[in-house]
């Protein structure tokens, strides 16, 4: 394939409920998004072939492109560009249809090789159901039960170093013989086994596995204690994830021969588009996608990339179990006006029960919105205590740090670094007004110090994270241009004062020379304009127990950029504490909506 | 998003039923292509493997995993009765031996000499599937099981509780709007399947389940009941295998909600039928909502109606499934084509339509409404 002959690109991701396709091309020497076209992921009967719905959107994109890309039968892809212009030059696709891929993950010790198992399944763009260790406390028959239970797609089997002792990664090895679990999709095939462990034990696992799973074996991921190597066994899951569990999804092996590229896990994919932006950009990314019925979270923190897959937090299918994690007080603090507790619960319900429907009044559009700042919440939580200790895809640690692996706490996500927020999924790329998906993003991440706010437009990373693979430069031009809407800036001071205190003085230096002037009180929230591709210096002075990065009461100096929304100025401290009162707090919540002119008035 | 639309739920009178009945693994398959069948009926059958028990052997004795071949009286492949020798050592002079009992009646399964630990399994577990409903084999799955078929009334509900069960049909509410509480239940609806209105309230589902009814078809259940009720608050809605003593059927939501006239009229038509119900629920991708299965033997092939239905259009009944008027039923008005407006601001496809009975006009977003298939 030459790639500098490349003009016209179809990319798609194959979701669980919707198929999307986007067809990129080259215009005046520069990649742009032309059309979008979506159409119902069809892998459940009765048409069971995915196939099916990517034709179905890209029908949809070749009646809005005006153009033709499929055959006259509409059953297959033009490719290369014929003569008359029909058809595309490449056509690369995720998928995280069916469930996504869903792992287990072992390790001898539930902090060491159990942690550096689920970073590598993780990184690979799996979900992980469950974390078996020896030392994980559940007794060998209730492991057993589990694995059975869950009946995962694959099962990464780590544990001990190179040349130590064996025992441990056989005892877990022969509780998953005893299990003979078998694969969640058809009971035709053998469930795939990564064994990524002590290579001394490579042999004793395959005497005792490679007659009751499908067993592939890799590089240890975690070599000697001070080292973890997980790029062999993230890439070996990849590769088990296409050969195994999609080649016996429902029109998945035609779907592959379709494609120019592997088709990659849809987390994988945005992980990887994300860890390209932080590196040619230079900056630290925390990006979400909050879907249906999970969450991803991904951040580069000192280059090093990590994510997480919070499988229950979604606003449709998993809306209810965000209500029951967060509990009825952490939604209810965000909802502007009061709510009866039955009327509340019953809502959650008939949202998880018919997931499709959307909020037509205002006050259940707030509502949503109240979830969806506790599920990023949740999900930002979980990330953090994942995103912890390792300093690199292949990194030492000292031995010092092995004691300090219980600490893990001690987290790389350090929200005074972070220069750049994305948000993704639909509550924030769809919400009606876009300081509604600021707002969301600041309640739930609570960013400290200055922190750029943006949201992927139609949710297209995904695509540009595969097309990126093959085509870095069609990706890149995509994603600037067509993919991120900038909302602006947010400038948040940490520490607590007093209510209606001077918090900060700001003096900023706008795009065209004038100054403004303003001073921010404690609890309050404000807006400056400054528009999408504008930067503005800003010098800004905390008052004495709060701090912009610098120290207590330091000023700092710094560039700011706008976007649609304008430089927010949030001093209502961090930690972000709302008040006691339900008549104070639904005061306080409509004082920041009209400040933020986040509704409509009526 | 040119099918923005909501397919709803089946509510049939006469149709053609079939459902598969495997077997979770391979086993014996016990009827024939065309045989009649009851919902009673063992059409399939197969043993699962036991569960097991490990037993750190080399802990137990005191010696080096390595050593406990030298020590095991029993061998991989071995059938053993709980309590019996498995390993013993030589002790001194015949005395002070140390010996390892088996903690279950099975078979040994493996002899690690790496871990020190044996694997016991415990004998098969016999699984039945039964019929489910009174009908026919329309296929047989060879070693897997099989596809019933039968004509009858059928009914998707929207949530339930509970597993399958068969019974009875029996109305207790008068009108899609009546609330069934407790004082409605009696000694009569023992081993029936009862029927309410708008809503069971947690006393009635309680008296129910005392007084021994299979299970409850309504058209609202509480949210804060459903908690108070499982013992916690369901997260994902995923359900079925609940063990609460009654299956639940819930056919429009939660909160009190008229029942669908039509379903009721169903019902109302088919008291005192044999009745099949299975609560589970899985609102994931593979949805799988509870549903009504009442065989009826008047129904022939050829009163089973195959229109499909192709969507919405002017004068096709609805169902409003979100606030405002959730529940009410409409006819559609008019299908604007292009995307509107609503209160949010959002823009989406809209829908406009007709409440039955206030004759109140109103613009929805068409994800708010579903058809209600005829």
């Amino acid at each position: 394939m030459d790639i500098d002959k490349i003009e016209s690109i179809l990319a798609t991701d194959c979701g669980s409920t919707t198929t999307k396709a986007i067809l990129i091309e080259k215009r005046d020497g520069e990649f742009r998004l032309i059309v979008r076209g979506e159409a119902p992921t069809t892998v459940e009967a009765p048409v069971e072939d995915v196939t099916k719905g990517v034709l179905n959107a890209v029908s949809e994109v070749q009646e809005l492109a005006g153009r033709q890309i499929l055959n006259d039968a509409q059953t297959e892809l033009i490719k290369p560009r014929d003569k008359a212009g029909k058809g595309v030059d490449l056509y690369v696709s995720t998928s995280s249809a069916g469930g996504g891929l869903q792992m287990m993950v072992t390790g001898v010790v539930k902090t060491m090789s159990g942690e550096s198992a689920t970073r590598a399944a993780l990184g690979a763009g799996a979900i992980v159901m469950d974390v078996m260790a020896t030392n994980d406390g559940r007794l060998p028959h209730q492991k057993i039960q589990r694995i059975r239970h869950l009946r995962p797609d694959m099962i990464l089997l780590s544990g001990g170093v190179d040349g130590g002792t064996t025992s441990h990664v056989i005892e877990l090895a022969e509780i998953i013989a005893a299990a003979s679990p078998k694969a969640r999709l058809g009971i035709g095939y053998e469930l795939p086994v990564l064994y990524a462990g002590n290579k001394e034990a490579t042999e004793l696992v395959r005497e005792r596995l490679a007659n009751k799973v499908a067993l592939d074996t890799c590089d240890n991921l975690r070599p000697t204690l001070e080292k973890e190597n997980l790029m062999p066994a993230r890439h070996k899951i990849q590769h088990l994830f296409l050969e195994h569990v999609m080649s016996h999804a429902p029109g998945y092996p035609n779907l592959m021969k379709m494609t120019d590229v592997d088709i990659m896990p849809t987390p994988g994919a945005v992980g990887d588009i994300m860890q390209l932006i932080s590196r040619r950009k230079g900056l630290t990314v925390v990006g979400v996608d909050i879907g249906g019925a999970t969450t991803d979270v991904f951040s580069v923190f000192q280059g090093i990339y990590n994510k997480s897959v919070s499988a229950n937090y979604g606003m449709s299918y998993s809306i209810s179990n965000v209500f029951a994690e967060a509990g009825m007080e952490n939604i209810m603090r965000w909802v502007p006006f009061a709510m009866d507790e039955r009327d509340l619960r019953n809502r959650v319900k008939n949202k998880m029960i018919r997931p499709t429907t959307i909020p037509s009044l205002l006050e259940e559009l707030m509502v949503e919105q109240a979830c969806a700042r506790e599920a990023l919440r949740l999900s930002f939580d979980q990330h953090r205590s994942l995103a912890v200790g390792l300093k690199g895809i292949q990194q030492e640690r000292t031995i010092g740090d092995v004691f300090d692996q219980t600490m893990t706490g001690q987290t790389l996500v350090n929200l005074k670094d972070l220069n750049m927020l994305i948000g993704s999924g639909g509550v924030l790329s769809h919400a009606p007004r876009r300081q509604q998906s600021a707002m969301m993003m600041i309640d739930a991440f609570l960013p400290e110090g200055i922190t750029q706010l943006t949201v992927d437009s139609i949710f297209m990373m995904p695509q540009l994270g595969v097309l990126a693979k093959v085509h870095e430069q069609a990706a890149l031009s995509v994603f600037d241009k067509d993919c991120l809407i900038y909302l602006g800036t947010c400038i948040s001071p940490t520490g607590v004062s007093k209510d209606g205190a001077v918090a900060l003085e700001a003096t900023i230096t706008m795009p065209d020379g004038s100054t403004v002037k303003e001073t921010f009180k404690f609890g309050e929230l404000k807006v400056v304009p400054l528009g999408v591709g504008q930067t503005a210096r800003a010098r800004l002075k905390p008052s004495y127990g709060l701090d912009m990065g610098d120290g207590d009461g330091v000023a700092i100096e710094a560039e700011v950029h706008g976007g649609v929304v304008g430089l927010i100025f949030d001093t209502r401290g961090r930690p972000l504490n709302l008040p006691k009162d339900d008549g104070e707090r639904i005061k306080k919540l409509q004082s920041w909506n009209a400040a933020l002119n986040m509704y409509p008035k009526n | 998003m040119a099918s923005a639309y909501t397919p709803g739920l089946k509510i049939v009178g006469k149709t053609r039923f079939e459902k598969d009945r495997k077997l979770p693994m391979k086993g014996t398959v016990h009827v024939k292509k065309g045989e009649r069948v009851t919902a009673e009926t063992v059409v399939a059958s197969t043993y699962l493997p036991g569960n097991v028990s490990p037993m750190n052997v080399a802990n137990l004795l005191g010696c080096e995993p390595k050593e406990i071949t030298d020590f095991m009286i029993r061998k991989q492949g071995d059938q053993v009765q709980k309590g019996e020798v498995l390993a013993e050592t030589p002790g001194l002079w015949g005395f002070f031996k140390t010996k390892v009992q088996s903690v279950i009646a099975g078979t040994l399964e493996n002899v690690s000499t790496v871990t020190g630990q044996i694997i016991l399994r415990e004998p098969p577990i016999p699984v039945e599937v039964h019929g489910y409903v009174d009908g026919e084999v329309a296929e047989v799955y060879p070693e897997e099981g099989i596809r019933v078929a039968t004509l009858g009334t059928f009914i998707q509900g929207i949530f339930g509780i509970g597993g399958e069960t068969v019974a009875p049909l029996k109305m207790v509410a008068k009108n899609p709007s009546d609330v069934l509480d407790a004082a409605n239940i009696t000694a009569d609806h023992k081993g029936k399947i009862i029927v309410g209105g708008s809503l069971v309230t947690a006393p009635a589902l309680a008296r129910a389940i005392e007084m021994g009814v299979k299970g409850v078809i309504v058209g609202g259940y509480d949210a804060f009941d459903l908690k108070e009720f499982l013992g916690y608050d369901l997260g994902v809605a995923i359900t079925g295998t609940e063990d609460k003593g009654i299956t639940l059927v819930v056919t429009e939501g939660f909160g009190k909600i008229n029942m669908a006239r039509k379903t009721f009229d169903l019902l109302v038509a088919s008291e005192g039928k044999k009745t099949s119900i299975n609560g589970a629920t899985q609102i994931r991708a593979g949805v799988i909502r509870p549903e009504v299965v009442i065989p009826l033997a008047e129904v022939k092939e050829q009163d089973v109606s195959h229109e499909v239905n192709m969507g919405m259009k002017p004068g096709s009944l609805i169902r409003i499934i979100r606030q405002p008027k959730f529940g009410s039923v409409a006819k559609v008005v008019s299908l604007p084509e292009k995307p509107a407006h609503i209160p949010t601001e959002a823009k989406v496809r809209t829908v406009e339509i007709e409440l039955l009975d206030t004759k109140e006009r109103m613009v929805l977003p068409r994800a708010n409404v579903e058809i209600i298939e005829e």
